[in-house]
């Protein structure tokens, strides 16, 4: 039996009918044609799936639709702005901290969250909060650094 | 200055917005209309005669479209190397390991496909089992494969110089072991296959995979097609790494499920199935046995090892050989004896990971040098530095290094304050827990050889220039899996045709569009480097010779720069051509004015006079490789090297150990783009610290899988990694383009040593089990404690 919730995605906000055990990742995934937020696992333990739920960086895996009902998400796909990259979106592509891109869009929600609640983190804060978005090409290096060099642009 | 203007930069990737945006699509985020899912039925035991197969509830099960088993997809058989084609689509007599697939089911949508899957009956006798590679070639064990006597799948036996000679002239003799876990890739992305079928019987494949034309190759084989009616198309790929070079199952069953609906399917696997598919990193029992002069020259190398690969041959030929054959270099060694066996094991097949077959390998030999410099009183690096070899040598092996940067590498680590700081404690152990280690590497820069016998190239390029003019396309079927390929061919395009990157587009990893065998073996800046720079020169020729002619001057007084046709011979009057072009774009803006001839107008003239402007490149290595029996694999054209130092601090109570910091210097020829150098250096160290220190395949008294997750099965996360420092350098390979060769595996060759070569220096004691684990660890100490007390 389908549940009609309101859900707000990138700022725009719809009715859906849901059946109750999809997961919001599902939802954006298939529903949606949000696809680039990504399934690693399914389990919780990649954070390839990672948005923000009312701000709060969420493994969407782990989530249930009904439970985003009322709620704001926030996708990789509401980072840039009238075509333009944001600037951790732009530092993650001058720095090289893409490879194969697949962890990119939850590392990337991850870094939002960080620099929304601590704009100027140290190394150790940065590699604190993205230790649950594993990448597997880039040794974590170059994502360490585009982050900073995002906060060090932040205004 | 440099004197190119794209090359050797740190261009951003071409890929990197759409990948920063959502934007780029793998294989799981594709859709097609009447889309089917499917699913796999895997094995839950280990080794059993499967007596019967009933699908009956399975196909009556509403919303199921098909169910297929060995008798729909047939028996015959396929693998990677043809010497050894021992998979079939599906099990037919036996399964082999707790995964193996039996049967798949497309369906309307996962859930149904799922539950139609587990309506499928099979009936097993159960096997003995045999999980321990180290036993398999014993007399008495369960068999595998009729094929594979005393669960031998292959074995080399190699000798080259005399190592007892070797011996003869050795002043210290040391024999060390050193055994690892098998690894998983651990590539973000699951497989992913999607298929489709037209009316005129062609089938095209979507995977996520590194080797479309291998994918081709073995769809059109197994499931009885032309090949030419077979496309593989490459999306997006989250990582590969090795495992997902070879055809899978899943593959071959989605296009299976394809051509028996009618209907589009796609099966994506979950992390459990890529656990449990494997492919990755075999099992390495490896025994050396080395010798040195006095003044630390090496003697020789006895080497004994035993491959556990798991259930199939997969790509475990040529690991087997690497394994021996890359310990030819990039050290100076006459003598050299090797044994490999690679046995088959009901687990999981391994096949390719970064570094192939000899990782471990290296990392006991490495060990080895540490060793023999203590007992000698030297300092490793010194010792290393007194054998290694230059450019210009053989190894024993028959391999040329035509360019070797090693000791430059080795230099670049040694100079580093770290290990200053260590030469200045005069080698000595320290009480803090702290330690330092180097170690080297030695890897292929592409194989030398096709996977199957031919005289095809490797790869071709095709390079065409828009007929509007303004800017090219390239063509290729090279695979970028994340490691940057696309972002190579198109510098290399700009570069030679002098034009920015955005007008130079990419499409690629389609096996319609060109040959290329793949990413593997760290072969692609290399071989598809030198494709992509011919067809560029010959599109440019064509361009020259086209404006050339219409002026009345020689060709070679004309160049293409900076988006312009470029007189080499003083001022040329272009306002004929420029007229022509401007009466053809009445109404247009952005016109071009200036005194120069642009690109755009220069490419759209061209078309004018001749027609498609299409220029093709290709490439194949010469002939490499001595003559003995399995000389073909370990060649290359050219070899990287590595060096590389780590610093780890050990809590002496706990064995916790923290790698604090890792400083490699690869010698990748030239670096065509210095950002995706670093990274594949920095993406290498941390594979090869995951395999040195946390990273092992868990296995029960059933053969199945424990930890076959992201949780339990641990790769280091951004708090486990320390700062990782990339050192370029550049020895100018010849058979490079541009100079050009690999980084993308040898850079992982010396990770595992050196974190090992540091644990010893921090806590005094070896241990010979990957990975290091705080237990072993601890109990090695207190071992030494004990000893001492």
């Amino acid at each position: 039996m389908k549940k009609i919730i309101s859900l707000t995605v990138n700022g725009v906000t719809s009715d859906l009918a849901v059946e109750p055990r999809r997961t919001l990742l599902e939802l954006l995934r298939d529903d949606l044609g949000l696809t680039g937020t990504k399934k690693g696992c399914g389990i919780g333990d990649c954070g390839a799936c990672t948005v923000l739920l009312d701000g709060v960086a969420t493994f969407s895996c782990l989530t249930l639709a009904i439970q985003a009902d009322g709620c704001s998400v926030e996708t990789v796909e509401g980072l840039a702005k009238d075509g333009k990259l944001n600037r951790l979106q732009q530092a993650f592509v001058n720095q090289g901290a893409i490879q194969c891109g697949f962890c990119t869009p939850g590392m990337l929600m991850m870094a939002t969250e960080l620099l929304r609640r601590n704009p100027q983190p140290s190394e150790l804060d940065i590699r604190r909060e993205i230790s649950g978005n594993l990448c597997r090409c880039t040794g974590y290096q170059k994502i360490v650094e585009a982050i900073q060099v995002a906060s060090e642009e932040t205004p | 200055m440099s004197k190119y203007r794209i090359l050797n930069t740190r261009a951003p990737r071409v890929d990197a917005v759409d990948k920063a945006t959502g934007k780029a699509l793998y294989t799981d985020d594709l859709k097609r209309p009447t889309m089917l899912t499917g699913a796999i039925l895997h094995s839950p035991v280990a080794h059993a005669r499967i007596l019967n197969i009933d699908t009956s509830r399975a196909e009556r099960l509403p919303g199921v479209k098909a169910v297929v088993t060995n008798r729909e997809a047939g028996t015959t058989p396929y693998g990677v190397s043809p010497a050894r084609y021992d998979e079939t689509i599906f099990c037919h007599d036996k399964v082999r390991y707790v995964g193996d697939e039996i049967a798949a089911v497309a369906a309307v949508d996962l859930d149904t496909a799922l539950e139609a899957v587990s309506l499928i009956k099979v009936d097993f006798e159960e096997l003995p089992t045999i999980l321990d590679g180290r036993a398999a070639m014993d007399e008495g064990q369960p068999q595998l494969h009729e094929i594979y006597k005393n669960n031998i799948c292959a074995e080399v036996h190699w000798h080259f110089g005399d190592i007892e000679e070797g011996r003869q002239d050795s002043f210290l003799v040391r024999t060390d072991r050193l055994t690892s876990k098998m690894q998983d890739a651990a590539f973000m992305e699951p497989q992913s296959v999607l298929a489709e079928t037209d009316s005129h019987g062609n089938l095209t494949a979507w995977s996520s995979t590194q080797a479309p034309h291998y994918v081709q190759r073995t769809l059109a084989m197994a499931l009885g097609l032309p090949l030419h009616k077979v496309r593989v198309i490459k999306p997006a790929v989250g990582g590969g790494f090795g495992p997902k070079a070879s055809c899978s199952t899943a593959e071959l069953a989605t296009c299976l499920l394809a051509l028996k609906t009618g209907q589009p399917v796609k099966l994506t696997f979950d992390r459990e199935q890529v656990f449990l598919h494997s492919r990755a990193r075999h099992q390495f029992f490896h025994t050396m046995t080395t010798g040195v002069k006095r003044d630390g020259r090496l003697t020789f190398l006895e080497h004994r090892c035993i491959l556990d690969g798991g259930a199939y041959a997969s790509f475990g030929i040529a690991a087997i050989y690497y394994t021996g054959s890359l310990l030819g270099g990039p050290y100076r060694l006459k003598n050299m004896k090797y044994d490999g066996y690679r046995v088959v094991t009901n687990k999981p097949a391994c096949g390719a990971q970064r570094g192939h077959g000899a990782v471990i390998a290296r990392a006991l030999f490495e060990v080895q040098l540490d060793r023999i410099a203590e007992e000698l009183g030297m300092d490793p690096i010194e010792l290393r530095l007194k054998n290694v070899m230059e450019a210009g040598e053989t190894t024993c092996n028959e391999l040329f290094v035509s360019s070797f940067g090693m000791r430059e590498a080795l230099q670049a680590v040694r100079d580093s304050t770290a290990w200053k700081k260590k030469r200045s404690l005069g080698g000595k152990t320290r009480s803090d827990g702290k330690g330092i280690g180097a170690a080297c590497g030695f890897f292929v820069s592409g194989a030398g050889y096709p996977i199957y016998r031919s005289r095809t190239y490797h790869c071709t390029v095709i390079t065409k220039v828009d007929e509007v003019g303004g800017g090219v396309t390239v063509s290729s079927g090279a695979a970028d899996i994340g490691q940057g390929s696309d972002t190579v061919l198109a510098m290399i395009t700009a570069e030679e045709l002098g034009l920015s990157l955005d007008d130079v587009r990419v499409v690629s990893g389609d096996s319609s569009l060109s040959v290329d065998l793949g990413a593997y073996s760290s072969r692609t800046t290399l071989m598809t480097g030198h494709a992509c720079r011919e067809a560029a020169l010959d599109a440019k020729r064509q361009i020259l010779e086209s404006i050339a002619g219409t002026l009345g001057v020689p060709p070679e007084t004309l160049d293409l720069r900076d988006g312009q046709l470029v007189s080499l011979a003083g001022e040329i009057d272009f306002s004929e051509l420029r007229k022509e072009y401007l009466q053809e774009h009445k109404g247009f803006t952005d016109l071009p004015d200036g005194p120069q001839l642009t690109f755009r107008e220069a490419s759209r003239i061209a078309f004018l006079e001749r027609g498609a402007i299409v220029g093709t490149g290709k490439y194949r290595p010469p002939p490499l490789g001595g003559s003995f029996k399995g000389a073909a694999v370990g060649t290359s054209p050219a070899f990287g090297c590595s060096a590389q130092i780590a610093e780890v601090s050990v809590d002496l109570e706990t064995g916790q150990i923290t790698v604090e910091h890792i400083t490699g210097a690869h010698d990748c020829g030239f670096a065509i783009n210095v950002t995706q150098v670093e990274g594949q250096m920095q993406g290498s160290m941390m594979m090869g610290m995951g395999e040195a220190l946390m990273e092992q395949i868990i296995y029960d008294k059933k053969g199945r899988i424990v930890n076959a997750n992201l949780a339990e099965y641990k790769i280091p996360t951004a708090l486990d990694m320390p700062h990782l420092d990339a050192i370029i350098v550049e020895s100018n390979e010849p058979h490079g383009p541009y100079g050009a060769k690999e980084v993308g595996e040898g850079a992982i060759m010396p990770v595992i040593p050196s974190i090992l070569n540091a644990i010893y220096d921090a806590t005094g004691v070896r241990i010979d089990e990957l990975p290091v684990t705080p237990e072993r660890l601890v109990e090695a100490m207190q071992a030494k404690r004990d000893k001492r007390s």
